[in-house]
């Protein structure tokens, strides 16, 4: 009986601990949710939601990155999947919502994700990242040579239309908090994905591989099903972000798109949550900042010296250099 | 009269660019048996338990689980056979917890590892099961430790574990006391006998004290081809095994095992 009670008194140290980090993560995120509601009062709403596309697009990327240990290096091709059939649908289509053409868009980069991951998950290391990259400069090619892409010129003057036939998004506020709620949704299911059952066998993929198939786990599915919601996220935010921008182009299907979501990633920290959000915001500001200025030319070196000094001096990054000094003075 | 042989091997090979490393190799696991595989470095010995677990695919050779062939099966469908490996460096996931390493091996008869959209809580209903399979490798207070601060040996402990919550019919165990101080060895040569109860396990082990305690049978490898086979006392009196192998280990086997 008084085994069956420490037993029981084991649980409940672990769930207590559990439940506790959960109500503090909770309220951790309605702060942050509340300062974004209040935020395009402060600071103007397209930079904001660029913040957000961008964000979104390296929290999907997190999801392999941090919580699979896979280094793609063709998200790009996902991302301007997502924009291209977005835009071309938008400006084909005058009747279609706006939602529609979001959804049309993303799933249209999942299958792309799926077709990218049954040619490349077999690979490990190295060989998935340049597989991943082949692929993506493929996808770009095809993206130059097609007319319907209009190649170097891009898709201009995108409508972005009424939101269910309703409400108009014209107005860059009522835009924002559409892109708002699309940001939290995504992040959303990238919390719960890593939370889950899924997401333990995830963990496990990255902690021990040959372990985890030695327990009966078949690990390549598990890691094409991680990759595809990646890849259809990474749709989404680029879905999202033709819409904000009322334009698509080749930039988000070149490569140092894919390279630049690594640079966010890891600046802000991968492996945790919220590293890629501060990451993305990190780097579109100091875009931002630094193409009003007289460095504007030297935007790519800059972040080219800050990626250097976060790998030699900050390796978690952002976030998680924070985490561990909180963990050291605060626990 | 038939034994009934739970894994057998016909002509096993396995050849790396020009080198045969496992030669020919026929195997019978008697059921309920404890079987060891000896043999001197480089003598096949985990290349043949890389071939029985699939993450080798054997040159030629046939592979029989219960009398059916499984040669040509992947690794994680043998893992759910019943056919469970350890490896020789300690296979645990480090940066989870101890319960939440049993559970690993737990969820996946529960159906629902593919769910993404649940919440992780609908593991907890499996703590009991796992705290109890902690309990019985005696790491019931390290439960909430986080693997990668437990000891060595309680890290094969943990493993142990981990490989029973499978329920596997026949355990594959590479060295499980390699590395270990005494009271390590004694404690996880306990664990294996009250483990294998009800079960068959293969060991390829290089401790001979663990060996002459624990095993039923043995089968001594060198260069990759079986030497011979029997129990301790026929394979020890073997001149062959003693020359090749024991020769050099004589003074451990007499020493402090």
């Amino acid at each position: 009986m008084s085994q069956s009670l420490s037993s029981v008194a084991v649980h409940n140290v672990g769930l207590e601990q559990q439940r506790r980090s959960d109500r503090r993560r909770l309220i951790f995120q309605l702060v942050l949710l509340a300062l974004a509601l209040a935020a395009p009062f402060v600071i103007y709403p397209v930079f904001l939601m660029k913040v957000l596309c961008f964000a979104l697009f390296a929290v999907a990327f997190n999801l392999l990155l941090g919580y699979v240990g896979l280094l793609s290096f063709g998200h790009a091709a996902f991302l301007s999947t997502g924009g291209y059939t977005t835009g071309y649908l938008l400006t084909t289509y005058s009747g279609l919502t706006p939602e529609l053409g979001i959804l049309a868009g993303t799933a249209t980069a999942t299958m792309l994700g799926l077709v990218f991951g049954l040619i490349a998950i077999r690979r490990q290391g190295i060989y998935f990242a340049m597989i991943t990259l082949a692929l993506a400069q493929l996808v770009f090619f095809f993206y130059v040579q097609s007319d319907f892409t209009r190649g170097e010129d891009g898709l201009h003057g995108i409508p972005r239309g009424n939101l269910f036939g309703v409400i108009s998004l014209q107005d860059n506020l009522s835009m924002y908090y559409f892109v708002l709620a699309i940001f939290v949704l995504g992040f959303a299911l990238v919390q719960r994905t890593i939370n889950s059952p899924f997401g333990y066998v995830l963990k496990a993929i990255k902690e021990n591989e040959a372990r985890t198939t030695s327990l009966g786990y078949n690990t390549d599915h598990y890691k094409l099903v991680a990759f595809v919601i990646s890849a259809a996220l990474a749709g989404l935010a680029g879905s999202v972000k033709t819409i904000v921008f009322q334009l698509a182009s080749l930039t988000d299907a070149h490569w140092h798109m894919s390279g630049e979501v690594v640079l966010m990633t890891l600046l802000g920290g991968v492996g945790t949550l919220l590293g890629p959000v501060i990451g993305a915001a990190f780097v579109v500001s100091l875009e931002h900042q630094l193409a009003q200025g007289p460095l504007g030319d030297w935007v790519n070196v800059i972040l080219g010296g800050i990626f250097v000094i976060c790998v030699l001096a900050f390796r978690a990054g952002i976030v998680g250099e924070v985490q561990k000094f909180m963990k050291k003075n605060f626990n | 009269m038939s034994t009934d042989y739970v894994l057998e091997t016909r002509n096993l090979v396995k050849g790396f660019k020009g080198f045969i490393a496992v030669d020919d190799v026929n195997l019978s696991i008697q059921r309920g048996h404890i079987h060891a595989l000896i043999g001197p470095n480089g003598a096949g010995k985990t290349t043949v338990f890389n071939l029985l677990t699939k993450f080798l695919t054997p040159t030629s050779g046939q592979i029989l689980f219960n009398g059916t062939d499984i040669t040509s099966m992947k690794a994680a469908a043998i893992a759910r056979k019943g056919i469970v490996r350890s490896f020789q460096i300690s296979a645990v996931f480090p940066h989870m917890t101890a319960i939440e390493n049993v559970r690993v091996a737990l969820q996946r008869f529960e159906g629902h590892s593919f769910h993404f959209w649940k919440s992780q809580k609908v593991l907890n209903s499996l703590n009991e099961r796992a705290y109890e399979l902690l309990k019985s490798v005696g790491l019931e207070e390290y439960a909430n430790t986080q693997t990668v601060e437990l000891s060595y040996g309680r890290k094969r402990a943990l493993e142990l574990a981990t490989t029973l919550a499978m329920e596997p019919e026949l355990m594959l165990l590479d060295e499980p006391t390699q590395g270990m101080g005494h009271e390590d060895v004694d404690r996880v040569v306990e664990l294996i006998r009250q483990a294998a109860v009800g079960r068959t396990v293969l060991m390829v082990e290089h401790n001979l004290g663990v060996v002459s305690k624990l095993c039923d049978r043995i089968t001594v490898l060198s260069r990759g081809a079986v030497l011979t086979e029997g129990d301790y006392k026929t394979v020890s009196a073997n001149p062959q095994v003693r020359e090749a192998y024991m020769g050099s280990e004589e003074a451990e086997v007499e020493g402090a095992h």
